[in-house]
């Protein structure tokens, strides 16, 4: 890592920013105040997954938009985060995700500290979709831990919660199965996660960016 | 423990998602064959992650699908998480979370039987054996599972029973598919009341 403390100039929505060389745009702009809506970008994660399709910037120079999370700072790089064709891609990605999603501000717990609610807002797009009909999966809600809730039907599949508990080695529980619109962040089985399996870290709940992971007694003060 | 089944069961019907289940040995007999047979198989391979699939290729093939005493023992013979063993294994098409019934029922979900109406006759067998695609009944008679094309689309919309395609097998020859094998809606339950 001799690049680490290279430093890199680049210009964002008009803003010069100083920041390392080999770090990846979003980044980037998230520290310095220039808000990009993002779900599937884990900081301390090396490779992005780069799943969600949201983080679209436009590049001065470059034809095509690109998702901010997998591209690497460069000098004199000049970066557009408000491009219409840029913004369009989010939006797409945005009401597939929001397609799906049980929709519920009013009882979920994560109102008003909602990354999802932050993103429509950046984007200037509602919560609901326009073009796509709802498709919702209306799968069961696990409440078997005593200290959170895992509610599928409003997960976004980003991934965080999943990162956070890896840090457990061959003790985690949580992960991805299933396949394409059945996939599903669960445990061993499907089994409920309460079953004596969750170290109650918490961690998961902590980083997950909507009301799909959600703490019981959180739920309890807004109702 | 039967609503349950009962609303799973009309979720499978109307096409909603319901989650694949984790079986486990029937019985202490069954449980002993399961390990030993595992183990078996890991013997043959060292503790690195990369074998996971080779593994669970191995057991499947000497088992006929993957319980929950195998996906353990696997997992914790790489030392890796349950969960992960879970994932690739619901990842790909060729692993079965379900003992491989006594007949095996596969509808031809293929171009031809799709247009021919396939998902009726598919609904058909979901309904009349109680049972998801990928899953087997209770009492292990029947697995259900889906197939794209089997080569003989003339005959659509195609079940093949036991190895041998069946043409034309609309939600009347289901049933009298199953009449062929002495299987009978709520004969169980005639034959348990009548021997009272
Ligand atoms: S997760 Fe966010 S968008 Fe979804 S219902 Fe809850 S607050 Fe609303
Ligand atoms: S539960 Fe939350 S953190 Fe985990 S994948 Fe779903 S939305 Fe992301
Ligand atoms: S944050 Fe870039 S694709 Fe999800
Ligand atoms: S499509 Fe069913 S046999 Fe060809």
């Amino acid at each position: 890592m001799s690049t680490r403390n290279i430093q890199v100039t680049l210009k964002i929505d008009g803003k010069e920013i100083k920041t390392r060389a080999g770090e990846k745009l979003l980044w980037a702009a998230l520290e310095n105040g220039i808000y990009i809506p993002n779900l599937c970008a884990i900081k301390d994660k090396p490779e992005p997954n780069a799943s969600c399709r949201l983080c679209w910037v436009e590049i001065e120079g470059e034809k095509k938009p690109v998702t901010s999370c997998t591209v690497e700072v460069r000098d004199g790089m000049v970066v557009n985060t408000k491009g219409k064709k840029a913004l369009d891609l989010s939006r797409a990605g945005f009401e597939l995700l929001m397609a799906s999603h049980a929709l519920d501000c009013a009882h979920c717990s994560a109102n008003g500290d909602c990354e999802l609610q932050k993103i429509a807002k950046a984007l200037k797009c509602s919560l609901k979709p326009k073009n796509l009909r709802p498709l919702r999966r209306e799968l069961p809600i696990d409440d078997s831990n005593s200290l959170f809730t895992l509610d599928p039907n409003k997960c976004v599949v980003c991934g965080r919660c999943i990162w956070e508990c890896r840090k457990h080695g061959d003790k985690a529980v949580l992960g991805f199965a299933h396949r394409g619109f059945k996939r599903v962040v669960t445990t061993f089985g499907d089994e409920p996660i309460g079953k004596d399996r969750c170290l109650n870290c918490r961690e998961c709940v902590e980083v997950c960016p909507t009301g799909a992971l959600a703490f019981k007694e959180k739920a309890k003060l807004k109702s | 423990m039967f609503l349950d089944k009962s609303r799973q069961l009309r979720q499978n019907c109307s096409g909603q998602y319901t989650m694949s289940k984790v079986n486990s040995a029937a019985n202490e007999k069954e449980r002993k064959h399961i390990v030993k047979e595992t183990e078996t198989i890991l013997k043959r391979f060292t503790r690195k992650k990369q074998y996971l699939i080779p593994i669970l290729q191995g057991v499947q093939g000497k088992l006929g699908y993957l319980p929950r005493e195998s996906m353990l023992k696997i997992a914790d013979y790489l030392g890796i998480a349950a969960i992960d063993v879970y994932s690739v294994v619901t990842f790909y098409n060729q692993f079965r979370l379900n003992p491989p019934g006594k007949h095996s029922i596969r509808v031809c979900l293929g171009t031809a039987c799709h247009m021919k109406g396939g998902y009726i006759t598919l609904d058909a067998w979901k309904r009349r054996l109680k049972i998801d695609s990928g899953e087997t009944t209770p009492d292990r008679e029947f697995d259900l599972d889906i197939v794209a094309c089997v080569g003989c689309c003339t005959m659509a919309p195609v079940t093949v029973v036991d190895e041998k395609p069946e043409g034309q097998v609309e939600p009347t020859r289901v049933d009298g598919l199953l009449l062929g094998f002495g299987y009978e809606e709520g004969k169980k339950e005639k034959e348990k009341s009548e021997s009272k």
